[in-house]
């Protein structure tokens, strides 16, 4: 038999136990592409919608009626958006008011002002506040002092989608880190295998050569499957370099290796593992800006969102593939998960036990 | 190299326990010649795994000397890997891993070995050299096991517990790879509760209990220092009392008596001059025969005499090696 190389058989174990589960290929591939045409279908650009807005049918409400319904009119003419009016006694427009169902009610009365009803913390509410105050008093003679011109922008690259796709890749970078390595290893252990291994003279730093191998041999399908889907299906652009692309993948690969690997260095049970997994996982899912931008949170824990890993494969990612950013522009993401990988990687295997 | 496999001199190891350390192995003294197959025989707890994972490395001593080899783990790790082989109670490997892919990738550690469809040869899973891990038998499972030990064609060869669990034809097929090796002049070390595994394959056994070796010697040996070659085993029918064992003792050539489930057990020279003479005793005290057995002495028997129990009595479990009190064990598959 020809000479053959434990870091060679490691390797190719690996990657045979990886494609011989068809399991595990959905949760890697087709999960990841169903949840992005799931969301990319939710949140897809729509066509700005219609104002909506409830009048209280009373003896004051016809010209009020009136004005809307000539606006709704000539806006629909012109093929900008109109509006979407309801009609009907106070009873029934309050409750909807209430319930949610529209986000204005106009109480015209003969006596006293014209009056708005909404719920001043909602967006929408607000918006359409504005935009019927307007057309009223436009109807009633009100001239706009300055002359104002609106540019719309729906390019490609500020879209949800585009948001999400690098949010997805970083995700799947994380569990692959962590469920490719952590979960593997204890696995391993529960099984006896790790110690069945040390039994033998294989190199141990071959052992782990070749999980980590495996690990970044999967980025590139990992990688490729989700910069298609985005390229292709949903017009993403890339602005960046490919590479450095690449590259920010492969060194968050290496910080979520690390992770995984201090995770399972002393687990003994699924049980523990899989809880470990969650505390690691969790916070990042909500705090690194996967799905919706983090710098919503409070300024606060913006420090420590900034820290995590996943925060700055997302973050880096994003400034790559969206906005073009370069090599030196991402060094700190970088140099980031860099600290992450060395300092797990060194604890992981002072402490790691083989049996 | 020395002249010894294996030697070992007051080899101790403690385990920190939540009463206060326990000892699992407390004081062995062990010398295996090379090409002996070397039996450690103990109820499930005595030390018998924690002993060999000391001598295969894999565990470490609290005090004492072992030499593998005529070489010390601490000095020559790599030395004496390449040269043991080890089968670890209840290995599970992958599950989507061929047979043949499995004794390649444990081939690819060792400098020098067998072909791996050598090695399937010998343990007879040639026939499944492409079949996944998953789709193998108990026994087939164990073999492999025995495979992926054997293919760095190991001068010393450890097999803890082997065929625990085992249907008894797996058990045969598995016996047949142990005397192979031993007929290739090479050194086994078996740890087993089966007391008739170790009487067939073992040139010496280890009785081990509590930690202490108590009984040493061929298996032969070890019956004959019963002094009876023969257990008479009886019960009796009827509602009075039960005797007490003693009251057989006097009976011509028993040298034993004790009492055995729900009867009496005698260890006896002359089965001819012992059983009339009780069926004379039973017929004087108006008893009569539920029923009566005869066999050969056994292990068994030996471990009996020494300890007073069984050897398959449920003993509490070895303690864990990582000192947590939980052992966890899973069923193998097939």
């Amino acid at each position: 038999m020809s000479r053959s190389y434990p870091l060679r058989e490691l390797y190719l174990a690996r990657i045979r136990e990886f494609y011989r589960q068809p399991a595990r290929i959905f949760w890697v591939y087709g999960f990841p592409t169903i949840l992005a045409i799931g969301l990319g279908l939710a949140f897809r650009s729509r066509p700005p919608e219609s104002i909506q807005v409830d009048l209280v049918r009373n003896s004051a409400s016809d010209p009020v009626e009136d004005v809307l319904r000539a606006y709704d009119h000539l806006a629909r003419e012109e093929s900008r958006p109109g509006l979407l009016l309801n009609v009907a006694p106070a009873d029934e427009v309050f409750h909807r008011l209430r319930t949610g169902k529209t986000p204005l009610v106009v109480d015209p009365e003969i006596s006293r002002p014209l009056t708005y009803h909404y719920d001043p913390t909602r967006p929408e509410a607000v918006a359409a506040r504005g935009a019927i105050d307007d057309i009223i008093q436009a109807a009633h003679g009100r001239k706009d002092p300055v002359a104002t011109q609106d540019v719309k922008v729906v390019e490609p690259g500020s879209r949800y989608i585009d948001f999400l796709i690098p949010g997805l890749i970083g995700l799947n970078t994380m569990g692959g880190g962590l469920w490719g390595i952590g979960f593997l290893l204890v696995n391993f252990r529960i099984a006896k295998l790790l110690k069945r291994f040390v039994a033998t003279p294989m190199p141990r730093r071959d052992f782990l050569l070749a999980l980590l191998g495996a690990r970044l041999t999967f980025l590139i399908p990992d990688l490729a499957v989700l910069l298609l889907l985005g390229t292709l299906v949903f017009g993403m652009p890339i602005r960046g370099d490919l590479l450095l692309v690449f590259a920010i993948d492969v060194v968050g690969a290496l910080a979520f290796a690390g992770i995984g690997l201090l995770i399972a260095s002393r687990a003994q049970t699924t049980e523990t593992v899989s809880g470990l997994m969650n505390l690691v996982m969790l916070p990042m899912w909500l705090l690194s800006g996967v799905f919706f931008s983090s710098e919503r949170f409070p300024r606060a824990v913006q420090p420590l969102i900034q820290a995590l890993p996943l925060t700055q494969v997302v973050g880096g990612l994003r400034r790559v593939i969206l906005e073009g950013a370069g090599w030196l522009d991402v060094a700190p993401a970088m140099a980031i998960l860099a600290a992450w990988a060395v300092v797990t990687f060194y604890v992981a295997l002072r402490i790691f036990r083989w049996s | 190299m020395g002249d010894w496999a294996i030697r070992v001199k007051d080899l101790r190891k403690q385990y920190p326990g939540r009463d206060g350390p326990v000892d699992a192995v407390s004081g062995i003294d062990l010398e295996v010649p090379f090409g002996e197959c070397f039996g450690l025989l103990g109820p499930n707890g005595a030390g018998k795994t924690t002993t060999v994972e000391i001598l295969e490395g894999l565990n470490q001593p609290t005090s004492g000397e072992v030499e593998v080899l005529g070489l010390r783990w601490q000095d020559d790790e790599a030395a004496i890997r390449e040269r043991i082989g080890v089968t670890l109670q209840e290995t599970r490997f992958p599950e989507k891993q061929t047979v043949y892919e499995m004794v390649r990738l444990f081939r690819s550690f060792y400098r020098d070995g067998l072909e791996p469809h050598e090695v399937l040869e010998r343990v007879s899973l040639e026939g499944k050299a492409n079949a996944y891990v998953e789709q193998l038998s108990g026994g087939q499972q164990q073999r492999l096991a025995v495979a992926v030990a054997l293919v760095g064609d190991p001068v010393l060869l450890f097999l803890d517990e082997p065929t625990t669990g085992l249907d008894p034809q797996s058990r045969r097929q598995l016996w047949d790879v142990i005397r192979d090796h031993r007929g290739r002049g090479r050194t086994t070390v078996l740890t087993t509760h089966y007391m008739d595994e170790a009487e067939r394959l073992c040139d010496r056994v280890a009785i081990i209990d509590r930690g202490k070796i108590i009984a040493l010697g061929s298996p032969a040996d070890l019956i004959a220092r019963l002094g009876g070659e023969h257990i008479v085993e009886f019960a009796l029918g009827g509602e009075a009392p039960a005797p007490v064992p003693s009251s057989f003792a006097g009976l011509p050539t028993v040298l034993a008596a004790r009492a055995e489930g729900d009867g009496f057990a005698l260890t006896v020279g002359e089965p001819h001059r012992a059983i009339p003479a009780l069926l004379d005793h039973l017929d004087d005290e108006g008893r009569h025969l539920a029923r009566l057995t005869t066999r050969q002495v056994s292990l068994e028997d030996v471990f009996v005499s020494l300890t007073g129990r069984h050897l398959r009595d449920n003993e509490p479990e070895e303690p864990a090696r990582d000192g947590s009190g939980r052992k966890r064990r899973r069923g193998r598959r097939g």
